[in-house]
């Protein structure tokens, strides 16, 4: 599977997203810098962490203009995994991809720490090779990942089981506020992958997890 | 000409900021303070544009990039 990894200026986890690609059996990764306009020769696109335009008037805001974003749109119109990570999951959601919007934590404080995630559906691509209510531990690191939308938007993802992560009750549990706890969220077609923890930061033993690789796992293809 | 622009959250939308100031206002005194709303004030210069063609490209600019509708709600004056 070759996967381009978007990188806008700001983006901060491209490197990680990149290295941990690169150790995916079948996966081949690239970047793809922001202004380019063709995605053609790829089959998924991550967009990584970070802060683009260094997320002036709201994160994410901006670089849903940046000329790549016309392909990535394009790209998941036509049924192709885009997964979207942190500032991802916020250029996801401004882009209209995904619904509601990602607003500041409850305690307007920005969080690094590992978060426990659950598992809700493995009816995806990236969640494929997960259990049902498999219990995942990997880092956060946001300002503004409380997830909110209205009533009628929340009724339509949790009927379409298109709540992919919750926060679990350990270590401290839901840590920004985000509405019935949630951590990601799929589109209608269920192609499009927003969270807000960072699985690429959590693929090595060193790093304290390597639950995160169960996503890219799934994504390529691999048991 | 330019155009006063104010965003805010909707009503109903929490507002961490909002509460968070309010807080701090009931704790030094500011009893009578019941809520707080923060948003954001833009100023929007334009050239050569006539008032009709000004409050129309200030209504697109909100809608297209300074609010985010399913969170955020604007309002916006036209001055010379």
């Amino acid at each position: 599977m070759k996967i381009a990894v978007i990188v806008f200026p700001g983006s901060n986890c491209d490197h990680d997203a990149y290295s941990v690609l690169k150790g995916i059996r079948r996966m081949e990764v690239n970047f793809v810098w922001h202004k380019a306009t063709d995605l053609n020769r790829y089959e998924a696109i991550l967009i990584p962490g970070g802060f683009s335009y260094g997320d002036y008037l709201r994160a994410g805001s901006i670089a849903k203009f940046s000329p790549i974003m016309t392909s990535v749109i394009d790209k998941a119109k036509r049924g192709y995994p885009v997964l979207g990570i942190c500032n991802g999951f916020q250029v996801l959601v401004e882009s209209g991809l995904l619904p509601g919007a990602l607003i500041t934590n409850r305690n307007l404080k920005f969080l690094s720490r590992p978060v426990s995630l659950v598992t809700r559906t493995t009816d995806s691509v990236f969640t494929r090779n997960l259990n049902k209510g498999e219990k995942l531990v990997m880092p956060i690191a946001h300002r503004q990942g409380n997830f909110t939308a209205d009533e009628e938007t929340l009724k339509e993802i949790r009927d379409d089981d298109r709540i992919v992560f919750t926060y679990g009750s350990e270590l401290g549990g839901n840590p920004n506020g985000s509405v019935l706890n949630i951590a990601g969220i799929l589109n209608k077609e269920r192609n499009v992958l927003g969270m807000m923890p960072h699985p690429e930061r959590a693929a090595d033993p060193l790093l304290g997890s390597t639950d995160g690789l169960k996503i890219f796992e799934s994504l390529a293809g691999n048991s | 000409m330019k155009a006063e622009i104010y965003v805010t959250y909707k009503q109903g939308i929490l507002d961490p900021e909002g509460n968070a100031v309010k807080k701090a206002l009931n704790s030094i005194g500011f009893d009578a303070v019941g809520s707080v709303r923060f948003g954001k004030f833009i100023e929007m210069e334009f050239v050569d544009v006539d008032r009709a063609a000004a409050e129309k490209l200030a209504e697109e600019a909100c809608r297209k990039l300074l609010a985010n509708q399913n969170t955020e709600t604007y309002r916006f004056e036209i001055v010379d």
